[in-house]
């Protein structure tokens, strides 16, 4: 009988967080901000059916990056979790932080026990009753969990890029600044992306019950610059 | 208690029957409802909701032979043929569309009678909640078990109408006003 090669386990998370940071490079980036009405994600995302950010609940949105079957089961789980959690006590009690430390269990254990890492980057985003109540949760390949506000960078360029908002960013920037600000950003020297390449998803702070909306193209065309 | 209630943005359920089973099985018809739509990515077709409320209804079988019914009728603006569609159901599941209007609960036999006497297939919204305002007082009068505008109070059954615009519950100070005319001509019969 053979013996199994010995693998310190330095080198085996190594290898892991190498190959996931791999899978998810070679997909394309999303931004979500803050922004005067609620908190918008951008995604620059050429399909028009297959969907990167999406509504968890009243005024929780996902969005991922990566591997598209891994983030999606994510996301449909994630629903499933708010919905029964709301439906067997309350609405109010559906929030973004244990649903981000739901993510982070999920995805670490995979991490560390499965033979692939889940080749993801995902964020849930939580729309408060005034700006400072907002929540945007970064949860990495490894489970990683990360508050950032008021601006979230997640994929695989992400430093180019988070220089680019961070050099464009203010506080309470119309939806129109918003979305020609991340256009800008996830637009490379090379390539500039237009409306049909971008996914707009915001959640509004209107007053109604649930605040997720989804900017179609036109709309979308017609803010860009 | 709501006996109109909205299920989603373009439609809405009207129950009859036993409060409990009723809210209860509109709260999880609700949370289906917009659970699909979230998982999907687009809604329930206007069909698809009224087959699932269907099977709730059936589920509720058991407790209705012990007395507990629920018996509701499913409203919406369809936009696939943008047209209003009415359903009514039967204590088994059975799932009825009806073409014209539609009455359910222990007072459905005079509810309908106003309803036939004067519907016709031009009326305008303010026409139609005028007439379920009327064939409600009518119901309540000879209905026991059919509740009507208590006026003295200020309470008025809980009207919706829906378009294609959406759905929208009709303000107490509209049924005010119609209830007004209503006992003011049943005072100069």
């Amino acid at each position: 009988m053979s013996m199994p090669y010995y693998v310190a386990p330095e080198q085996m998370m190594k290898d892991r967080a190498d190959f996931a940071r791999k899978g998810i490079a070679r997909g394309k980036s999303l931004v979500a901000l803050q922004y005067s009405e609620g908190i918008a994600i951008i995604a620059e995302n050429p399909s028009n059916t297959l969907r990167k950010s999406s509504e968890i609940y009243d005024r929780i949105a996902f969005a991922g990056v990566g591997k598209y079957n891994e983030f999606d089961s994510l996301r449909v789980l994630g629903v499933r979790s708010a919905d029964l959690k709301g439906y067997q006590f309350s609405r109010e009690d559906v929030d973004a932080r244990s649903l981000a430390n739901q993510y982070a269990q999920i995805i670490g254990q995979t991490f560390t026990h499965e033979v692939k890492p889940l080749e993801v980057e995902i964020l849930v985003a939580e729309l408060g009753v005034t700006p400072a109540g907002d929540q945007l949760f970064h949860i990495m390949y490894d489970g990683t969990v990360i508050d950032e506000k008021p601006f979230i960078v997640i994929g695989g360029d992400t430093d180019t890029i988070k220089t680019k908002v961070a050099a464009a960013f203010k506080d309470n920037l119309s939806l129109q600044e918003v979305c020609n600000l991340a256009r800008t950003a996830l637009s490379s020297d090379e390539r500039k992306l237009h409306a049909s390449d971008l996914e707009v998803t915001l959640l509004q702070r209107n007053g109604s019950r649930r605040c997720f909306k989804r900017l179609a193209e036109d709309l979308l065309a017609a803010l860009l610059n | 208690m709501e006996k109109v209630v909205q299920a989603d943005d373009f439609s809405g359920v009207a129950i009859a029957g036993a409060a409990g089973p009723a809210m209860e099985m509109v709260k999880l018809f609700q949370l289906q409802i917009e659970h699909y739509e979230k998982v999907e990515g687009q809604p329930l077709s206007l069909e698809g909701k009224a087959n699932q409320l269907s099977m709730f209804v059936r589920n509720n079988l058991p407790a209705a032979m012990q007395g507990l019914m629920v018996v509701p009728i499913f409203a919406g603006y369809d936009a696939h043929v943008e047209q209003g569609r009415l359903w009514d159901y039967d204590a088994t599941g059975g799932r009825y569309e009806e073409t014209d209007f539609v009455a359910t609960g222990s007072g459905q036999l005079h509810a309908s009678t106003v309803l036939r006497v004067s519907w016709r297939r031009d009326i305008s919204v303010g026409e139609a909640i005028e007439l379920v305002s009327r064939a409600l007082w009518e119901a309540s009068d000879a209905d026991s078990a059919t509740g009507g505008p208590d006026v003295l109070r200020g309470i008025y059954p809980v009207v919706a109408s829906i378009t294609k615009d959406g759905f929208s519950r009709v303000p107490d100070s509209d049924l005010a006003s119609i209830y007004s005319v209503i006992t003011t001509g049943v005072q100069q019969r």
